[in-house]
């Protein structure tokens, strides 16, 4: 197990990058933390399965290094680099039998034939296939060879990192569940560096202790789901992760007021003038719905009972926007205004998230450049509602 | 899949059935007609049993002429085959030069087979062949219509010149529907190369090696024209393979029975090898599969 | 069908996703020995240079091709080929070549088309026997069906006709044609089918209109077959023909033991031989590893 860094790291298909455009993953420093789980979580085509198999050794990259606990594998091959990978599509040999197929890594290192077998019948007991050890793996159904594909990711014990790219893609969804718990079992047991390629927010919510969010080639946010759900640092976080997204009002912003629509709405914060594109963002469980009175006027366009909560689909002043309703919660009678919860409200200067006044946070560009932790300064409030996980979970059951 | 039962399904393939009806019962009918009939001209036939049948299973000159060919089918496959898939693992992948070289590689396929064996009779001379010339220059004694060696060398090169694209192309494709996944995987689980051969194409290969194979075999079995140009079956009858010693006894010596017995039984040898060979090897393909 | 999921193009099938196209290039790349790029150039020399001479030598005259051996022709010339393309015995059997391998290529992927569907959707009484039937023809030695075809096509007075080399040649060409039509044709998902007959659709109106286009390159594939087998084959097409439909491989075949020394014009119309195969595949390029996969990867 190893620490891994990322220096100055970018990478392009292209030989002669011109444009901004032409890198698929822009400059990037980040550390991944020993033994701690990470998902990447992005749209298809922003760059995160580039940026694994960077790491895996798969690609060179363009500019930058990878280090190993200090050690530059920029350019090792693969097998120096010690790191298990698992694709999106299942890969098996389909002449082994399933025993053979999990023993193989192992083998190729040459390892005690006793080693081996003990590994093989542990990783058969937790992908649950003891009793078809003896198969041949052709003819099994995905799912089973998407296991078999996990086993073999998961028998050396020695590995720097496990990678794993969208790997529940074509398994059941119950037996998504029943995976990825295993996984997170894992990772709870052996301490292993897990990297989680998806593009599924709860897969990546529940896996994870830390989501590294990725945009168009550049990771905008890394954080605890948490983080990203009370603070996205780019607007894309917030309208990517929780269901529906952030709301997003382009708005002026003067002090502790921004101007939505001619209406004031308060801030949380008192913010210096900011020139661009300014918006407003403010998550849907945060949106409250009222008969007159203060707040934006708003259209209630049609409510959706999702079981635990209600989705209230609004048009405010010609912009659509969400609100969230508990399940006891009744929708106003004759609502036609909303309110934010000040504190709740996240001012964005050209897509990328400004701290109010006197807190400690930082510009949107140091999202990228420091290690997780630094990503987010402590905004001035505290945590509000209750966190993202238990909203996604309770929606994915 | 599951296909539903379709009687009506006859009925489209009704035009296949008279065509195909036409151009081969009925000539296999004419040939089963002269195989137990003799004639002494003037088409006045008799019963004649299976008399031919068994003349032609105790004549020699079938019996030599069926070794000679076993023979020959065995070495070029034995060459074309693994110099096909050595060929195919080497090919560039995509991009200008895949095209360049399937386009060069196809090439030898569509020539046709008289102007195969007319190439090759060229080169191979002595006098005005490039190889013949080379050979001779280097103080090889090569000649391919007086030595056997020679002859037989000349026309197993022109085979293996003439089909191991085939061979490779097929290959090439079986290689080409490998997702790039399992290359990854293996080099994470660091497999030699030789494993990668072993474990991924080879298995992805199977299924276009075996129509490779069946193809391979059932043309080299019917080989006329090209080493019938070139060495005209000789010297002697070196080169006299099952189908240049068959046309020679029926359209050169019009021994019709004769030739319809050996007719009938080298259509049902070809038949028999091939379901062998397709029997065994997805008998093979299943056991694997369990 | 667990198979089609496994060798689906890895993450070529996240629609736009950047690190879909090259990195297989790269990683394929290393796998390859790096004696590839010596292991082709050997094989392809190898290839050509056969060709290479033959080209050569019809590019020469007579006398050089006989007086001295050289790498290239000294005396440029090009009195071969214009000597076969005024010649009507000589272009005539290009032209003869052309049209039954034409009417081969026509006939033959008209039978199969339907045949080849009843094949890949029914089962029906005796399926499996007739397509294993079918196949067995395209085992059947030229050899062996030589003389009844002349009979047969004597009789009935087709002899010397191209019509008679065409039907002839779809002996091993339909079989063929259907084999890989219907290879194809499976991989066409049925649900289309029944979409289409729940739109209204009338049987004729939906294979000509929906499905023919689905396995537009099947057809393709198969019709590249059929005319490579048509236009190379000698045996049949020369015993079944005399003056009016003799292909120019036959022509070829006359000249060699008729005037026996006239290398030069033989090299020209073997290089002109060489024309019409070359063509094609220059088409076909970019579906040629697809297409000699006939549909069965």
């Amino acid at each position: 197990m190893a620490k891994i860094t990322l220096d100055n790291l970018a990478h392009s298909y292209l030989k002669q990058p011109q444009k901004d455009d032409d890198w698929a993953l822009k400059e990037l420093n980040h550390d991944w933390v020993d033994g701690e789980a990470y998902a990447l979580l992005g749209s298809s085509g922003c760059g995160k399965s580039t940026l694994l198999n960077i790491i895996s050794g798969l690609l060179q990259p363009s500019q930058g290094r990878i280090l190993f606990d200090g050690r530059d594998v920029t350019h090792a091959p693969t097998a120096e680099r010690n790191i298990a990978q698992v694709f999106q599509f299942p890969v098996v040999y389909d002449t082994m039998s399933v025993g053979e197929n999990l023993a193989f890594p192992l083998k190729n290192r040459g390892a005690d034939p006793k080693y081996i077998a003990e590994r093989v019948n542990a990783i058969a007991a937790m992908i649950g296939m003891e009793d078809q050890l003896k198969r041949k793996a052709r003819g099994l159904t995905a799912d089973a060879k998407q296991k078999i594909s996990l086993g073999r990711g998961m028998v050396r014990e020695d590995v720097n990192a496990l990678l794993f790219d969208e790997p529940l893609t074509v398994i059941d969804p119950h037996m998504k569940w029943e995976l990825r718990t295993q996984l997170k079992q894992l990772h709870h047991d052996f301490g292993h560096t897990m990297i989680y390629v998806t593009h599924d927010q709860t897969e990546a919510l529940t896996f994870a202790d830390k989501v590294v969010v990725m945009y168009d080639g550049r990771v905008v946010q890394i954080g605890t789901p948490q983080e990203l759900f009370e603070r996205p640092a780019h607007t894309f976080v917030g309208f990517f992760i929780g269901s529906p997204g952030m709301n997003l009002f382009d708005a002026e912003i003067a002090g502790t007021i921004a101007t939505v629509q001619g209406a004031s709405v308060p801030l949380g914060g008192s913010y210096a003038p900011k020139t661009g594109h300014t918006q407003i963002g403010v998550r849907p469980e945060f949106v409250r719905l009222q008969a007159g009175g203060e707040g934006l006027p708003a259209r209630i366009l049609r409510v959706e009972d999702v079981g635990r909560h209600k989705i209230v689909r609004l048009d405010v002043g010609g912009t659509a926007a969400n609100a969230i309703l508990d399940e006891g919660t009744p929708v106003p009678a004759g609502a036609d205004r909303v309110v934010f919860d000040p504190g709740a409200i996240n001012v964005y200067a050209d897509d990328w998230r400004v701290a109010p006044q006197g807190a400690q946070g930082d510009g949107p560009q140091g999202a990228q450049g420091d290690g997780p932790q630094g990503a987010q300064g402590d905004g001035p409030q505290g945590a509000q509602g209750d966190g993202p996980q238990g909203a996604q979970q309770g929606r994915a059951a | 899949m599951n296909k539903t039962v379709n009687q009506k399904a006859w009925f489209l393939v009704l035009p296949v059935l008279i065509l195909v009806g036409f151009s081969a019962v009925i000539p296999l009918m004419t040939v089963v007609n002269y195989s137990v009939q003799d004639t002494f001209g003037n088409n006045v036939f008799f019963w004649a049993g299976l008399d031919w049948f068994r003349d032609m299973l105790e004549s020699e000159r079938m019996w030599n002429a069926l070794g000679r060919q076993l023979v020959f089918s065995g070495i070029i496959l034995a060459i074309e085959v693994p110099l096909g898939i050595f060929v195919a693992l080497n090919m560039p992948k995509k991009g200008f030069w895949a095209s360049f070289c399937l386009v060069l590689m196809s090439l030898p396929l569509l020539i046709p087979w008289n102007v195969v064996g007319t190439i090759w009779q060229i080169f191979g001379r002595v006098d005005i062949g490039l190889l013949g010339y080379t050979l001779a220059k280097l103080g090889i004694s090569y000649n391919y219509t007086q030595d056997f060696i020679a002859a037989w060398a000349t026309v197993i090169v022109m085979d293996v010149w003439h089909w191991t694209s085939l061979v490779a192309l097929l290959a090439y494709a079986g290689l080409q529907s490998i997702p790039d996944a399992y290359y990854q995987a293996a080099k994470i689980d660091q497999a030699s190369r030789w494993k990668v051969f072993r474990f991924i194409e080879l298995p992805k290969m199977a299924g276009v090696l075996m129509i490779a194979i069946l193809l391979r075999f059932m043309d080299s079995f019917m080989i006329y024209t090209e080493p019938f140009v070139v060495t005209g079956g000789g010297p002697g009858n070196a080169t006299t393979f099952l189908s240049i010693d068959l046309v020679k006894m029926a359209l050169g010596q019009f021994d019709l029975g004769p030739a319809a017995a050996f007719s009938l039984m080298y259509f049902l040898v070809i038949l028999l090898i091939s379901w062998v060979f397709y029997t065994v090897m997805t008998n093979l393909d299943k056991r694997e599969g369990r | 069908m667990t198979d089609a999921t496994t060798s689906a193009p890895g993450a070529a099938s996240i629609p736009g996703d950047v690190s879909a196209a090259e990195p297989r290039a790269q990683s394929r790349r290393r796998f390859r020995p790096s004696g590839s790029v010596v292991v082709m150039t050997l094989y392809l020399v190898f290839l050509m240079l056969p060709i290479y001479w033959l080209i050569n030598m019809s590019l020469k005259t007579n006398t050089e091709i006989l007086g001295a051996f050289s790498l290239w022709p000294r005396d440029l010339t090009f009195a071969n080929y214009v000597k076969i393309l005024t010649d009507p015995s000589w272009y005539m059997g290009y032209v003869n070549s052309i049209i039954y391998v034409t009417l081969n290529t026509v006939i033959s992927i008209a039978v199969a088309l339907p045949a080849a569907y009843a094949f890949s959707r029914y089962s029906f009484m005796g399926d499996k026997h007739l397509f294993f039937w079918l196949l067995t023809n395209r085992m059947a030695p030229p050899a062996v069906f030589a003389l009844p075809f002349f009979q047969l096509y004597s009789s009935v007075g087709l002899f010397d006709t191209h019509i008679a080399v065409a039907l002839a040649h779809t002996l091993f060409n339909v079989p063929l044609a259907v084999w890989i039509l219907e290879g194809f044709m499976r991989g066409v998902p049925r649900e289309i089918d029944e979409t289409a007959y729940l739109d209204g659709y009338s049987f004729p109106k939906f294979f000509v209109k929906i499905f023919m286009p689905l396995v537009a390159s099947g057809v393709g594939v198969a019709a590249f077959f059929c005319f490579m087998f048509s236009w190379v084959e000698l045996l049949l097409s020369r015993t079944l023909t005399s003056v009016d439909a003799k292909p120019i491989a036959a022509t070829m075949t006359r000249t060699v033991s008729a005037s026996g020394l006239d290398w030069g014009v033989l090299a020209a119309a073997g290089v002109l031989t060489i024309v019409p195969g070359a063509l094609v595949i220059w088409f076909v390029r970019n579906y040629i590893a697809k297409g000699f996969a006939l549909g069965r990867v």
